[in-house]
């Protein structure tokens, strides 16, 4: 069935579609359309769930965390301040190993009060033991959240999973989506088989205290195991998917014009889309530029980047948030797996912070940078932020 | 080389929490004066363990005749932490704290 949803509403079908018996959500902005469409899902009759109103995005994850270990889907979403406040129950989620799919709706971190869209609440992430993939646009979004449940409820990777879309620029802006039928989906996902479950008849504690002598090592260990597992199960998921539903996901990087680039800009998000209208005007200049957008950021798609700096003269790498470290994430972890492997520069492209609009002219001009870089042959600044008020060089 | 992983994914503990007696946690151990309880319970009502548990009747002699008809209350000194929340509330202030060490040879 085809029909105009925003993105919002697109993660809200794609939840429905999954059949998660239990969601416990609180509102926040840009994320609260998503959890009233549910909320009229359920009262309507359309979707046979418990939806559990909370107090707190905290109590959000504890409560999906509860109702996980009883052996049932449960699904959550929020955005920036919300996923910060789940922070510590989030960590408890992958060490549980509870395969729950929550939609981020990524949003600036205050202050300055934003609600625009920049990825610092779910880099800030990233060390959670969630999986994490970013989309491009609505059908993306729906078609993330299923194949997200098939790969975290897989026994051998059992991590939870974060589906994140861009605050506005697909949160709330309408696209044509096609929604599968349920019955294929049904028979895609199949049902939820708990690897454990809570049994009054066997009482058990789950993640109890392990003292320094005791497995605490060994367990973290398997969860390392499991994200990097995840690579597999999230190629055979993809390609599975592309099959029943007649979609093009690439699993972890979606690469535009690639092979015979000189210059790519990586990036991650609806960025993306803006960048490949940029490719194909500057291709027709002669320019060769090519994308290449990261899907899953946890597991890091580490081989994918290598071989696509292989071929490259110059890697721009384009973050809409900020680390306070070496530069921004995808930056960093980028350069760090291309250490040894690929000798070409890399530089840091800093822009779109707080929702500030990312335009195929700015793009453009980050593109004939990476291509001075690339003549050059030197970075000469690894950071760069673009677009400052007062920078006339890129407007 | 082969690495010992457990084989579970996260810990699962297959023995109930109340094998785990924390009772020898407890610092000071709160023993209740029958005598001037006047069974209102909120020593029942507050402790945060759940140690404090109903009694039969017979179990100790009522005060008052008035009160007789009531249960009276015992504490769980196998999971009882010492935490004084019962003594603190007690409106008749009869649970008193002994120090575990002084109290050692009473009977439980």
């Amino acid at each position: 069935m085809k029909a105009i949803l925003t993105g919002n509403e697109a993660a809200a079908w794609g939840a429905r579609l999954s059949r998660p018996k239990v969601i416990a959500a609180y509102p926040i902005t840009p994320q609260t359309s998503i959890i009233e469409a549910i909320a009229a899902f359920i009262a309507n009759g359309e979707m046979d769930a418990r939806y559990i109103r909370v107090e707190s995005e905290h109590s959000a994850m504890a409560a999906c965390i509860a109702a996980q270990n009883t052996g049932v889907r449960t699904y959550t979403a929020t955005s920036a301040h919300g996923l910060a406040l789940m922070h510590e129950v989030l960590m408890w989620a992958s060490g549980a190993r509870l395969p729950i799919v929550m939609s981020v709706v990524n949003r600036a971190m205050a202050p300055p009060w934003s609600v625009w869209t920049d990825q610092l609440d779910t880099m800030a992430e990233r060390d959670s033991g969630w999986l994490q993939v970013y989309t491009q646009n609505n059908q993306e979004v729906l078609d993330s959240i299923i194949m997200s449940y098939k790969i975290a409820e897989k026994h051998s990777i059992l991590l939870p999973t974060m589906v994140i879309e861009d605050a506005f620029i697909l949160s709330h802006t309408s696209e044509g989506v096609d929604i599968p039928e349920q019955k294929k989906v049904d028979d895609f996902l199949g049902e939820y088989e708990p690897a454990f479950k809570l049994d009054p008849d066997e009482p058990a504690g789950f993640g109890s205290l392990i003292m320094p002598e005791g497995p605490y090592m060994e367990f973290r260990y398997k969860m390392a195991l499991a994200m990097e597992d995840a690579r597999s199960e999230i190629r055979k998921v993809v390609e599975e998917y592309n099959q029943v539903f007649g979609r093009e996901y690439a699993p972890f990087v979606e690469e535009y014009k690639t092979e015979d680039a000189d210059a790519v800009m990586v990036v991650i998000g609806t960025i993306g889309s803006t960048a490949k209208d940029v490719v194909d005007k500057m291709r027709e200049k002669g320019k060769k530029v090519g994308v290449a957008r990261v899907r899953y950021f946890r597991p890091f798609p580490t081989e994918e980047l290598r071989k696509i700096a292989k071929g490259a003269k110059v890697l721009g790498v384009v973050d809409r948030s900020y680390s306070f470290g070496p530069g921004a994430d995808l930056f960093a972890e980028t350069k760090s797996v291309l250490y040894g492997y690929a000798d070409i520069p890399v530089k840091n492209y800093v822009m779109g912070l707080g929702g500030r609009d990312i335009t195929p002219k700015i793009i453009e001009k980050v593109f004939d940078d990476m291509l001075r870089v690339a003549k050059d042959g030197v970075v000469d600044k690894e950071v760069e932020w673009v677009g400052l008020q007062g920078d006339e060089r890129w407007s | 080389m082969s690495v010992l992983l457990p084989e579970d994914p996260t810990p699962i503990a297959k023995v109930p929490s109340t094998e785990n007696k924390t009772g020898g946690w407890r610092t000071f151990r709160p023993v209740i004066h029958y005598e001037k309880c006047i069974r209102c319970y909120i020593c029942w009502k507050f402790c945060p363990d759940a140690a404090i548990y109903f009694a039969s009747p017979e179990a100790h002699a009522a005060p008052k005749e008035a009160l007789s008809k009531f249960d009276t209350v015992e504490i769980n000194y196998d999971f009882c932490k010492g935490c004084g929340i019962c003594a603190n509330e007690c409106p008749a202030k009869a649970i008193e704290l002994v120090l575990e060490e002084s109290a050692e040879g009473d009977e439980e």
